[in-house]
C-alpha cells in the first residue's frame, strides 16, 4: 500500500430512502491530513454522505473505504471516527471531563493516561479550566470546543463535522472557523466538513466538493472551483454570477470573441474555449465581482466595455451591489466602494477582462 | 366587593370542598370516642393500635404493597421499552400500537374490568393473584408510556449518535446516556404506576380471587358492616402514605442531584 493513502474513499455510492434517491452515485476521496468540505444547499445529499461515512446511515449501493478497508457494514462504534454535530450533542449529565473521557473509556486507556489526554485536549481547545463543569454551564462556543475536544481525544482516523458552526452567532463563527482550522492543521487529522456556507467552505478547505441534488457538481481546490466553475449551479452557488447564452466566434490572435445572446460581444481566453469542446454553443459566466464599473469607458486590449444604466444599488459597507441594465438585460455587479457608490440612474460602463469570461458548454447541465 | 375577592373566596370554597373531607377523616382518626362524630372527645392513638392488631387489614396492606411494587416494576419495564420503540424506531403498525397502548386510559375502568373478567372466563382461567397483577399492569402501562415518551422525545438522537461514534455499543449507549437522561421520567412513571395500583378499587373488585383483599377492597368490605373509626385511621395512613411517597422520592432525587454538583467542585 502506498505510503500516503486516502483516509476515506467512496466508490459509486448510492443512497435511497424508499423511492427517494438522496445520493446518486458518488465517487470521492478524502486524502490523508486534508480538510475536505461538502458544500451545497439543504437537501443536496451532503449530510447523508457524511452520515454514511460515519455509519449512521446504511449504504444502498457502492463501497465505502476508511484507511483502505471496506467498512460498509462495520457498525459506527467500531469505526474510530470523531463526530461533531451542529448542536454540540454533549452529554448533559456528565461533567466536561467525563464528556471528553467518554471515548477513552472504550479504548483500554489507563486512568492516569485518560486524565493526561483529557487535559491536553482541553489545552488544545483553549479551555483548560472547565473540566469540572457541566455542559449547560458553558456558552455555545465553549460547548462546541468541548465537542471538538471529545472527538479528537480518541485520535480518530477521520474527523467528521456536520455544520459545526451553524448554531453559533456570526462573530463567534468566524473565531471558531480559525480555531478549527488551526486545530486540524496541528493534528493533521483527515477532516470532512459539511456546510451550506460558502465563505466557510472557501476559507477552510484544501478540497471543496460542491454537491447538488444528490450529485457531485464539482470538486477541487477552493480557488479552482471558484474561478473555474464547471457548471451553472456552481457558478451561481459560489458567489453571484451572470450566466448568458452565447455563440463562440472564431479565434483571434490572442483572444476569442464571444457573442452574447443579448447582443454584446465579449472576449475570452484559449483556456476557456477549450472547455467548449468544439461547440459554438456556449454559456458565458461572468462573476458579479469581476466586472469593473466606471463612469468613463476604459476598454483596452483584452478588456471589453458594455455601456449600461445603474438600476438599483445595495449599499453593503465596504462594497456595493448593483443591478445594471444593458440592452434590456440586468447584470449583477459587486464592486468595492471608492468614496461613494455609483448613483441610481447613472450612465456607466461595465468592463470585463477576457480572463474573467468563463465558458460552460451547451445549454442546461 | 371587588372582582378579585370574589375569585379568592370562590377558590377557598372549592379547596375546602375538596380537602375538608380528607381533613375530617384524619381528625376523626385521633378521636378517642367509639363513634366517629363531632365534637371530638379526647385525643388517642387507639384506632391506629386497633388497625395494627387487625390481621385482615395488615394482610390487605401487605397484599396492596406487593401488588403495587410488582405492578410498578412490570409496568415501568414494559412501558419504558414500549416508549423507546415508539420514539426511536419505525415499524409497521406503529400508530395502531401506540393508540392501543394508551387506550386503557380512555376506556371507562368498569368496562375494562368486566371485559377482562369475561375474557378470562372465556379462556376458563380461574381468578388468581397473577391475573389481578396483569389487570393492574394494563391500567398503569399508559401512564408510564406517556410520561417516558414525552421525555424521550426531548432527548436528542445526536447525543446517542455521539456516544456510539466514540466507541460505545448500542447497549452501552443506552445505559451510559439514554437511561440516565430519561431516569426522572422513568421514576415518575414508576410512582404513578404504584399509586394508581395502590388506590385502585374498581378493577380490583372484579378481578381479585376469593379471600384476597387489598386495602381499598378491605375498607369497602368493612364499610358494609359498620363504620368503625378504624377506617378513619386506615384512611389517614393511606393519605399520608400516598402523599409522602412522591415527596420522599422528590427529595431523594434532589439530594442525589446536589451530591453530583457537590462532587464536581
Amino acid at each position: 500500500m502506498a505510503d500516503r493513502q486516502n483516509a476515506v474513499e467512496l466508490h459509486n455510492v448510492v443512497k435511497r430512502f424508499g423511492e427517494f434517491t438522496a445520493v446518486k452515485r458518488i465517487d470521492l476521496t478524502v486524502p490523508d491530513n486534508s480538510f475536505v468540505t461538502f458544500l451545497g444547499p439543504s437537501g443536496c445529499g451532503k449530510t447523508t454522505t457524511l452520515r454514511m461515512i460515519a455509519g449512521l446511515t446504511d449504504i444502498t449501493e457502492g463501497d465505502l473505504l476508511i484507511r483502505g478497508k471496506r467498512v460498509n457494514s462495520l457498525p459506527i462504534h467500531k469505526r474510530n471516527l470523531g463526530l461533531v454535530f451542529q448542536n454540540y450533542a454533549l452529554f448533559p449529565h456528565k461533567t466536561i471531563f467525563d464528556n471528553i473521557a467518554f471515548g477513552l473509556k472504550y479504548r483500554k486507556v489507563s486512568k492516569s493516561d485518560i486524565a493526561e489526554k483529557v487535559n491536553k485536549a482541553l489545552d488544545l481547545v483553549q479551555l483548560p479550566h472547565v473540566a469540572d463543569r457541566y455542559p449547560n454551564q458553558l456558552s455555545g462556543g465553549q460547548q462546541q470546543r468541548i465537542a471538538l475536544a471529545r472527538a479528537i481525544v480518541i485520535e480518530p482516523d477521520v474527523l467528521l463535522l456536520d455544520e459545526p458552526l451553524s448554531a453559533l452567532d456570526a462573530n463567534l463563527r468566524e473565531e471558531m472557523r480559525v480555531e478549527l482550522k488551526r486545530i486540524q492543521r496541528e493534528l493533521g487529522v483527515a477532516t470532512v466538513f459539511v456546510t451550506h456556507d460558502q465563505s466557510e467552505a472557501l476559507a477552510m478547505s484544501d478540497k471543496l466538493v460542491v454537491m447538488n441534488n444528490g450529485f457531485v457538481e464539482q470538486e477541487g481546490a477552493p480557488e479552482e472551483v471558484y474561478n473555474n466553475p464547471a457548471s451553472a449551479f456552481v457558478a451561481d452557488f459560489l458567489g453571484h454570477s451572470n450566466i448568458i447564452q452565447a455563440n463562440l466566434g472564431s479565434p483571434d490572435a490572442a483572444f476569442t470573441q464571444v457573442a452574447l445572446e443579448s447582443g454584446e460581444t465579449l472576449l475570452t481566453t484559449d483556456e476557456q474555449t477549450a472547455k467548449a469542446k468544439n461547440s459554438k454553443d456556449v454559456r458565458a459566466v461572468i462573476r458579479a465581482e469581476k466586472i469593473d464599473l466606471s463612469e468613463e469607458n476604459r476598454a483596452t486590449d483584452g478588456v471589453t466595455s458594455i455601456p449600461g444604466k445603474v438600476k438599483t444599488v445595495d449599499y453593503l459597507g465596504q462594497q456595493a451591489r448593483y443591478f445594471v441594465e444593458a440592452n434590456g438585460r440586468d447584470w449583477q455587479v459587486i464592486n468595492p466602494i471608492d468614496a461613494h457608490p455609483h448613483k441610481e440612474g447613472a450612465d456607466i460602463f461595465m468592463h470585463i477582462a477576457a480572463r474573467n469570461c468563463v465558458l460552460l458548454p451547451g445549454h442546461q447541465d | 366587593m371587588s372582582g378579585w375577592s370574589v375569585i379568592r373566596i370562590a377558590t377557598i370554597l372549592v379547596y375546602l370542598f375538596l380537602f375538608a373531607p380528607v381533613a375530617v377523616v384524619i381528625l376523626l382518626a385521633f378521636n378517642a370516642n367509639q363513634f366517629g362524630s363531632f365534637p371530638i372527645e379526647g385525643f388517642s392513638f387507639r384506632w391506629f393500635e386497633a388497625l395494627w392488631n387487625n390481621d385482615a387489614i395488615v394482610r390487605a396492606f401487605k397484599t396492596s404493597l406487593l401488588l403495587g411494587v410488582l405492578t410498578a416494576a412490570i409496568s415501568t419495564t414494559l412501558g419504558t421499552l414500549a416508549a423507546l420503540a415508539m420514539v426511536r424506531y419505525d415499524f409497521p403498525g406503529k400508530r395502531t400500537i401506540s393508540t392501543l397502548l394508551v387506550a386503557p386510559i380512555l376506556i371507562p375502568e368498569v368496562v375494562l374490568a368486566v371485559a377482562l373478567l369475561l375474557f378470562l372466563q372465556f379462556l376458563s382461567m380461574p381468578k388468581s393473584f397473577g391475573l389481578l397483577l396483569m389487570g393492574h399492569v394494563v391500567f398503569t402501562l399508559p401512564f408510564v408510556v406517556l410520561v417516558v415518551q414525552a421525555r424521550l422525545v426531548s432527548i436528542r438522537r445526536d447525543v446517542e449518535e455521539a456516544a456510539m461514534s466514540l466507541g460505545a455499543t448500542p447497549v452501552q449507549t443506552f445505559f451510559e446516556v439514554t437511561l440516565p437522561l430519561m431516569l426522572p421520567a422513568v421514576m415518575a412513571g414508576m410512582l404513578f404506576a404504584f399509586t394508581i395500583s395502590f388506590d385502585d378499587i374498581t378493577g380490583t373488585l372484579f378481578w381479585k380471587p376469593g379471600g384476597v383483599e387489598t386495602v381499598p377492597t378491605q375498607i369497602f368490605a368493612m364499610l358494609r358492616n359498620s363504620i368503625s373509626p378504624e377506617i378513619n385511621a386506615l384512611g389517614a395512613v393511606m393519605v399520608i402514605f400516598t402523599i409522602a411517597l412522591p415527596l420522599v422520592a422528590a427529595s431523594i432525587a434532589r439530594v442525589m442531584a446536589m451530591r453530583k454538583v457537590g462532587a464536581s467542585k
